[in-house]
Order: structure tokens, then sequence, then C-alpha cells
């Protein structure tokens, strides 16, 4: 195969791996959006999910279908309790101490599902076809090219509902400004609850994919850390952007295993937020967030 | 008004006051040094655990505490610490008086060369930053094999003063007691100094200290360089202190500990910073003679338990202490104190 053909083939599979990074993105920008907040324990929520439907699907032998649903509302119910517990009291408080608040959360997460399900990886039914799909020459793994395809349609399904529905639209009004859309009879703290529920909802979904193509650890969350470090230097004003900067992760991820050996795959995304510091201090897609003093 | 006449009453009983302080700390001093005669051994490792565990934890104080900059990569700059040790030893055969100074001034040069890029504007780009360097300094320590010895780490020989091997916990005890005094004084100096001040008031608004004639940007870098050059310290002393270094030990959850320690502790107090590093020292070792407790209870597997109930337990504080007591608990002890004199 010619050095070009393969890098094509790798920034196929790369961008494809990237699906999911994008959902997580949406669930971390929602977030963000309405509350400024940061959530650090995204990841850890992708992977309580993933848990909750190994739970369900496996040790209660539900089937898989039936275990999405559980897995589903038992993400909902962790995220409402996270918000109503330890974000809506942090209302108003320095956005570093929300930071740290979201972090420990994260730490308590990965903590009691190191306890209950012990440190080793276990394996979920597969729900996804290993069939291989052909892009032209382009050999793409099954579960890879499925993933990708259901994280796409969720991101547009949900892109569509935060732009036509009611809800999205009291989303986008507490997010351009809190007081006016309080004043304007929109229940801001609702908003907020909501958007913690959109974000267990990508977090279930992307969970239970990755734990699908990968195996289920514990260290399934730490790519959300990933996604998380290049979306804030993505900048975090557009949705598009967010979305942009989880296609870029996995295509940076695959071609980094091509030229590099594998290891360098778990900094990469590090590196490229360290240069983007360097080079581009306004983020990437020009936010107007960043402050320079 | 008020301030005067409290400056008034302070210079009137400054005397008395600086007398009795003086023989508490003299007190306190001989205390720690007549420790290792009556303690078991057992105590005075932990003795000298705990005392690592507070300069680095001054260090994350300086930065999170007093300048308001928040880094998650702090156990990364305390492994710097450790290797440079670890790595000026077996490649140089350097003794540790010269070892540990330069533990500190690697760590903080690497510390500043992470933050620069960040430490110019605001926001969450030096938490990004920090945590960048938390995951790349850990893959150089793995990775780097030709130089580290990857995941089997580095033996250290134990440091010597004067021909005398400290290569026992009581000797090195006092080595780290004399390097805690040193540093928790000159941490205290330094917040005391016009650069503590004008930590202060970046933390508190960044805009005005500008305005108020304050470089923010090269007191930022301060702040940051003196927490990463306490953060190496600390490693360096660890190094000497374990006798080997090896990557795992300066894993996220060590950032997460050092995180929660200056939280639990109070942020932006030094007396916090000591407490806090004691609570959380102290804390792991009574969850595993708990779970021993019940362990046998529950006949749980205590190897796979104990790491992530510590995770738990250090989320919980930190979400727990930045949510009812945000000033930690230097804050519960100052109300203690008043209650009890009153």
């Amino acid at each position: 195969m010619s050095p070009l053909q393969q890098f094509i083939e790798y920034s196929i599979v790369g961008i494809a791996a990237g699906g999911i990074y994008a959902l997580i993105a949406l669930g971390i920008i929602v977030i963000f959006k309405s509350s400024r907040t940061f959530n650090f324990a995204m990841g850890e929520m992708m992977m309580l999910s993933a848990y909750f439907f190994y739970a369900a699907a496996v040790t209660l032998a539900l089937g898989p279908v039936l275990g999405m649903v559980v897995a589903l509302i038992g993400s909902i119910a962790v995220a409402l309790l996270i918000e109503r517990v330890a974000i809506r009291p942090m209302l108003g408080r320095p956005f570093i101490a929300v930071v740290m608040v979201t972090f420990g959360i994260g730490s308590i997460i990965r903590g009691i599902v190191g306890m209950v399900w012990g440190p080793n990886d276990l394996q979920i039914p597969a729900i996804l076809s290993r069939s291989p799909i052909m892009l032209g020459h382009v050999f793409v793994p099954g579960k890879t090219a499925r993933a990708f395809a259901i994280a796409v349609v969720i991101v547009v399904a949900l892109i569509a509902y935060l732009r036509y529905s009611r809800a999205g639209v009291a989303l986008r009004a507490a997010a351009a400004d809190a007081v006016t859309a309080y004043s304007m009879g929109i229940d801001v703290r609702r908003v907020i609850a909501f958007t913690w529920v959109i974000a267990a909802v990508t977090g279930c979904i992307s969970g239970v994919l990755m734990a699908n193509v990968n195996t289920l650890t514990p260290h399934l969350g730490m790519v959300a850390l990933n996604v998380l470090a290049v979306v804030i230097l993505g900048g975090m004003a557009s949705i598009g952007g967010v979305l942009v900067s989880g296609f870029v992760i996995g295509w940076l991820e695959a071609i980094t295993g091509l030229y590099l050996p594998t290891e360098f795959r778990e900094i990469t995304p590090y590196v490229l937020a360290l240069i983007v510091l360097l080079v581009r201090p306004n983020g990437l897609f020009g936010s107007k967030e960043v402050e320079r003093i | 008004m008020m301030a005067v006449t409290a400056e008034a009453s302070h210079a009137r009983t400054g005397a008395r006051v600086d007398a009795g302080r003086w023989i508490r700390i003299g007190l306190l001093i001989a205390a720690l040094l007549a420790l290792p005669l009556v303690a078991p051994r057992y105590w005075i490792y932990f003795a000298g655990l705990l005392g690592i565990n507070i300069i680095a934890t001054h260090g994350l104080n300086i930065m999170m505490g007093y300048t308001g900059l928040l880094s998650l990569g702090h156990a990364a700059f305390v492994g710097v610490g450790a290797y440079t040790v670890a790595i000026l030893q077996t490649y140089f055969g350097m003794p540790f008086w010269i070892t540990v100074p330069l533990a500190g001034v690697s760590a903080a040069v690497i510390g500043v060369a992470f933050g620069l890029p960040s430490l110019r504007i605001r926001g969450l780009y030096l938490v990004i930053a920090t945590l960048a360097a938390q995951f790349i300094l850990q893959f150089v320590f793995v990775q780097w094999q030709s130089v580290t010895n990857g995941d089997v780490g580095l033996p250290v020989r134990p440091a010597t003063v004067f021909g005398y091997a400290l290569n026992n916990e009581t000797r090195i005890y006092y080595l780290i007691v004399a390097a805690v005094i040193v540093m928790t004084v000159f941490a205290r100096n330094v917040i005391r100094s016009r650069v503590g001040r004008a930590f202060m008031a970046i933390r508190e608004r960044d805009l005005t200290a500008q305005v108020l004639g304050v470089e923010i940007v090269s007191y930022k870098l301060m702040a940051f360089a003196l927490g990463s050059f306490y953060a190496g310290i600390a490693g360096a002393l660890l190094a000497y202190f374990n006798q080997f270094v090896n990557p795992e030990q300066f894993g996220l959850l060590l950032s997460v500990f050092f995180l929660s320690a200056v939280i639990v502790g109070g942020m932006g107090s030094i007396l916090g910073a000591i407490l806090g590093a004691a609570f959380m020292t102290l804390l792991p070792e009574l969850l595993r003679e708990g779970s021993l407790l019940f362990g046998s209870v529950f006949s749980l597997d205590l190897g796979t338990v104990l790491t992530p109930l510590r995770e738990t337990i250090f989320g919980l504080l930190i979400v727990s202490f930045l949510l009812l007591e945000p000033r930690g608990l230097a804050q519960l002890w100052k109300r203690a104190r008043q209650k009890f004199s009153r």
C-alpha cells in the first residue's frame, strides 16, 4: 500500500472514531452553554453508564435493548442528582471552584465503580456487528463504522431538537443572557438541569458505544478528559467548532498511531492542546471567551 | 478608626504575645526533635511522609490558595523533583545538598515551561496545561527508558550528612523536619511580603490588581514557579525517603490527593496546608485500619478495594468541603479556638 493510501485509510478510520468524541463534546458544551460549568466528570458519567448497561444487560440478563433503557434512566438519575446536590449550590461561585467540584465528583464515581465492579476488563454483549465496511478501497472496522453512524445520528437529532423545540429555545435564551431569560419567565434552573439530562444521554450512548468498540474498564472515561482539553481549546463558543474538535481528536489519534509507537496516542490530545496554546492562544476558532491580560 | 485602634492595642500587647509565641514555637520544635526518642518507628515513618506532603501542599496552596491558579498536575512536578534526584545521583553521583535544590529548580523550570503559554491568558487554560503536564510528564517517566528505566524506576541511595547515611526513618526524619520548618517559614514570609499581597490581589480580582500596578503575568509566573519549586523539593525528599522512584507514584490520584489536602485544609492558609496535609496523610491509614476491621466482616478483597475507596473519599472530601466549608479545617480550627477562649 502506498503511503498516501495508508494516510487516507488511517484518516477515515480516525474520523470515524471521532464520532464518539463529538458526542462527548456535545454533552460537555450544552452544560457549559447553560451555566458556564466545565464538567470534568463527563468521562466518569460515561463510564458509569456503560457499567449500568453491563449490570442490566449481563448481570440481570435483561438483554441489550432493556439494558440500554435501564442505563439511560440510571444515567439521567445520576446526572440530576449531581446537578441538584453539588452543582446548583455552587451557582455564582468562582468557576475554578465549580471545576474542582466536578473533578471531585469524577473521583467519587471512579472510586465507586472500582469498588463495585473491580479493576478488570469486562465484556459487554456485542450490539454492533463486526463485519467491516468498505468505502471504495478503504477498509473500515465494522464496530467503528457503526458507532460512528449511531453517534452522528444522535448528534444531528440532538442539534435539531435544540434548534427547533421549546426547550432548545429556552436553552439558547438562558445561554445568551440568563438574567433576561429569567425575567421573561424561563426557569433557568430547570434549563440547567435539562442540560445535565442531555449530557447524561450523550454520555450514556457514547459510553456504551465506547465499551463496545474497546472493552469496559474503569479507564473508559479518561478519553473525555482528552476531549475536554481539546474542546476548551477549540473554543467553547460554537457547537460546530466543538464537534469539529471531536473529529480532530479521533483523526489525530489515528495518525499518531500510524507514524509513532502506539503509546504516544494517549498524550496526543495534550500535546496538541499545548501547541494550540502556544501558537493560537485565542483558540482554534477564535472564540471571544478568551481574554488576554 | 477600627484599624488604628486594633493596631495600637496590638502594639501594647505585642511584646507579651511574642514572648508566648516564641515559647510555643520552641516547645513545638523540641517536641518534634524528641519525637523519635519516644514514638514507635512506624509513627516516625508517618511523620516523615507527612512532612513531605506538607511541603508539596504548601506549593499547591501558594498557587491555588493564594494566587487562584488551579493545577491538576502537581503530582507530576513532585515526580520531576524525585526523578531529578535519582538521575543526578545515578549518572553524576551528586550528593543530596546539590540534588535537592536542583530538584526544586528543575521542577520550577519545567512547571513554568508548561504554564507559560496559559499564564498569559485568563480562564481555564492553565487547568488544561497542568492536566497536559500530568499526562505528558508521566508518559516521559515511563517511556524515556534509557534514562528513567521505565516502569521499574530507579533506586536511590540514602542521603549522607557528614559521612553519616540517612538510611532509616529516624535519620531522614530530622532532614525532613528541618526542610519543613524552612519551607513553612519561607512560605509564610513570602505571603506576608509585597509578593504575597500581589498574589492575593490577583486571586481576588486580577483586573483591579493590574490597575493598581501589579504586574499580573510576572506574579502569576512567580507563583507558579514557586509552587512547582516546593513540589520539586517534596519530590526530592520523597526519593531519599523511599530510596526509589517509579512512575506509578506520581499519577493523577496523587494530584487529586494534593488538591484535596489544600481544599480540606483551607485554601489560602499556611496552617490550612499543614492541617490538610496531616488529615490527608493520616486518612488512608485510618481507611486501611478500618477496612482491615470491616474487611474480615464483609470478606472484601483489600488489595482491590483500597485504591478506589481512597478515590471515592478524596472526591467526597473535595466536594463536601467546597460546598459546606470552603475555608476548610483552618476555619474550623479558628472557630473552635474562639469558642474555647471565650
